[in-house]
């Protein structure tokens, strides 16, 4: 009973909706424009926050990284009173670490470098990595092939390396890079490993196989990262690198690491392991020679930022929906006016006012519910199109959906109540007389 | 609404109409306007009854009371055993979908709906399942020789056939009374004679007929005609046949 008297009334609906074509269709676009825009919004910046969530999340969220940073009254020295510049993480700064703060569990100490490599005729700009066996148990980093570099090749400052995915893919092309030699700098290394970085989404992958192809180069211009042990860098290239800016001509740095990875057993030590950080740091360098990256805050303030986005991304949806809602209401008004005799005719023939809130209310839900529909279609093809052309990673979360058809719906009953009540307290003898 | 619309039996015995001391006043401003008075009306079943009246002597007020859609100010109505002053809203559209069938003067179709879908609302508000329904909207439709029209609009009639339309429509629900306001007065005379004696032949097959008219044309086909002057009844007329 109930059930076959709702298909009527959908039936009624649609049928009265289908004869104003032109008009339903304006009306409905209203919700669908405001629920498609919530949608591409909200996966457009979902998409963004999961990416950065990602990046911060290979740094790794049980870390503290110091780095080293040019002094910035350094950079403002001119002249040639400092030709030597002496600054950052030193050997020391790592023992410290190791020794003087509690819950420590991994420290590494990498030293970066950028460097020509060669190998045969190829030849290509990468980043030497000097660093210890244990970078893999802090980083997203993975031998993929052979093996990563072992205590022995520290001990014994070997030339050996561990190329990244990226500098095979540019190097060595349809060679096996195991075994093969590398000239970095002025010495040859041998290939003992292939390291990826482990990424956990197909979108980044497509991000980092564009790195490899070379359209989008890494950081630095370099293709990629050749990782060595860092007693071997320490050895070869030394502590200096030369440098050439336009203020000062050339200069020479001292820089003993780039960058000290400090790993904690458990997340919630993370900060206060960043506090005896710092405090251990700034007793020993004056300058302000460094950075304390902690991926875990990181992590949080994206949070935090995405929250606002979406706040701010859900009342501007808001308002383009009530902007949605109040045409909805203006064009039924309109409607039950211009059907007052249609309203009364059925009153007399023995509708209820109850039938007649039902008749009015159910043609402006499906009003906005197809509204809501077209709306979540237009609003997935628009994310879709985004990230096809542009690169951009978009999410779309089912939720989003959910709330997007939810405020369709409630758009409807609210803005459709009033007029459908209106038609319904009318009186039947003066709308039956009305032409 | 169910229960009631069990409760919607009648006493075949029992006239079908009754009014007793009935008024009817509106409120204007402080002053009060009666523009029904003392109203004794009984009608029996099978009965075919003209209300005659010049404008303003209170007959669409009469027939709005007669037709369940106003309540009357004082005085008792029954319609079939039921006092209608004591009904709520919502009893007042039951019963008036239930009992009473209108016809009107300017036919009072929904432009937008085809002949069949017309005839079908009474049912729907009924409770009608919509096999029922069709069925029966049909064989009205055939009844007042409609049966080839049933998809059109009512656009693409004439005026006569939308009032045949319009009394297929009033029969849905084989109401106790078919209450007919100025049912020829949109039509010409051919038209109108062919409504009249479709109205005879309901009549003639036992059918409650009240037909309110300026026409005494009309008035003379009823059994009785009751005339109204200034919200009173002043003659009631019995035709011999």
């Amino acid at each position: 009973m109930v059930g076959f008297r709702i298909k009527r009334i959908i039936k009624l609906g649609i049928k009265s909706l289908w004869m104003h074509r032109l008009r339903s269709t304006l009306t409905a676009l209203g919700i669908i424009f405001g629920v498609s825009s919530v949608i591409a919004m909200l996966a457009i910046g979902e998409g963004a926050s999961r990416d950065a969530q990602e990046k911060i999340a290979q740094l790794g969220s049980r870390n503290i990284i110091i780095r080293t940073m040019q002094p910035p009254e350094d950079k403002a020295a001119t002249g040639q009173q400092q030709i030597l510049k002496e600054y950052g993480l030193t050997y020391n700064d790592a023992e410290r670490f190791q020794n003087g703060i509690p819950d420590v569990q991994v420290i590494v100490p990498n030293r970066r470098l950028s460097q020509q490599a060669l190998y045969r005729n190829r030849r290509a700009s990468i980043e030497v990595i000097g660093t210890v066996p244990w970078y893999p148990e802090i980083s997203s980093v993975r031998t993929k092939f052979g093996r990563f570099l072992s205590t022995t090749d520290m001990r014994y400052k070997r030339g050996v390396c561990v190329v990244d995915e990226r500098v095979v893919k540019e190097m060595f092309a349809f060679d096996d890079p195991l075994g093969q030699d590398v000239k970095i700098g002025a010495d040859y290394y041998r290939v003992v490993g292939v390291a990826a970085e482990q990424v956990k989404s197909k979108a980044s992958a497509a991000d980092k196989d564009k790195d490899a192809t070379g359209s989008k180069k890494a950081a630095g211009g370099n293709v990629g990262g050749i990782y060595i042990p860092l007693t071997t860098v320490k050895d070869r290239f030394g502590e200096m690198t030369l440098q050439a800016s336009s203020a000062t001509g050339m200069s020479l740095e001292r820089v003993q690491l780039q960058e000290i990875i400090v790993q904690v057993q458990d997340i919630d030590q993370v900060l206060p392991t960043r506090q005896s950080v710092e405090t251990l740091i700034s007793r020993f360098h004056k300058k302000n020679d460094y950075e304390i990256v902690v991926p875990l805050e990181l992590m949080r303030q994206a949070r935090d930022f995405q929250r606002i986005f979406t706040i701010v991304l859900g009342s501007i949806a808001a308002i383009s929906l009530l902007v949605g809602g109040i045409g909805i209401m203006n064009i039924m008004m309109a409607t039950v006016s211009e059907r007052t005799q249609e309203i009364g005719i059925r009153r007399a023939l023995g509708a209820k006012k109850r039938d007649i809130v039902i008749q009015f209310l159910s043609e402006t839900l499906l009003l906005t519910l197809s509204g809501g529909v077209l709306g979540i279609i237009l609003g997935s093809l628009i994310p879709w199109a985004v990230s096809h052309f542009s690169e951009m990673r978009t999410v779309i979360t089912s939720g989003s959906l959910a709330l997007a058809f939810g405020i369709s719906t409630a758009v409807g009953i609210v803005f459709g109540l009033y007029p459908a009540c209106r038609a319904a307290n009318m009186d039947p003898i003066d709308s039956l007389r009305h032409e | 609404m169910i229960e009631f619309r069990e409760a919607l039996t009648f006493d075949k015995n029992s006239p079908t109409l009754v009014m007793k001391d009935l008024y009817k006043s509106y409120q204007l401003g402080t002053v009060e306007l009666r523009v029904l008075r003392d109203i004794n009306l009984t009608i029996t079943s099978g009965e075919y009854v003209a209300i005659m009246g010049p404008s303003g002597s209170g007959k669409s007020t009469l027939l709005n009371l007669i037709g369940c859609l106003d309540r009357p100010t004082g005085g008792d109505y029954l319609l079939g055993g039921h006092s209608v002053g004591t009904l709520d809203d919502d009893q007042l559209s039951m019963i008036r979908g239930a009992c009473v069938g209108f016809v009107f003067q300017s036919f009072k179709l929904i432009a937008q709906l085809n002949i069949l879908e017309n005839i079908e609302i009474p049912m729907y508000y009924q409770g009608y399942s919509e096999q029922a329904s069709a069925a029966r909207a049909i064989e009205l439709a055939e009844m007042v020789g409609l049966g080839d029209r049933t998809r059109h609009r009512p656009s693409e009639l004439s005026g006569g056939q939308q009032q045949r339309v319009a009394i297929a429509r009033a029969l849905a629900n084989d109401p106790l009374i078919i209450l007919a306001d100025e049912p020829t007065g949109n039509l010409d005379s051919a038209s109108g004679t062919d409504i009249l004696k479709i109205l005879d032949r309901l009549h003639s097959e036992g059918k409650t007929l009240i037909v309110v008219t300026h026409d005494e044309h009309i008035a003379t086909r009823a059994q009785r005609v009751i005339r109204l002057l200034d919200g009173r009844i002043v003659q009631v007329q019995v035709n011999e046949r």
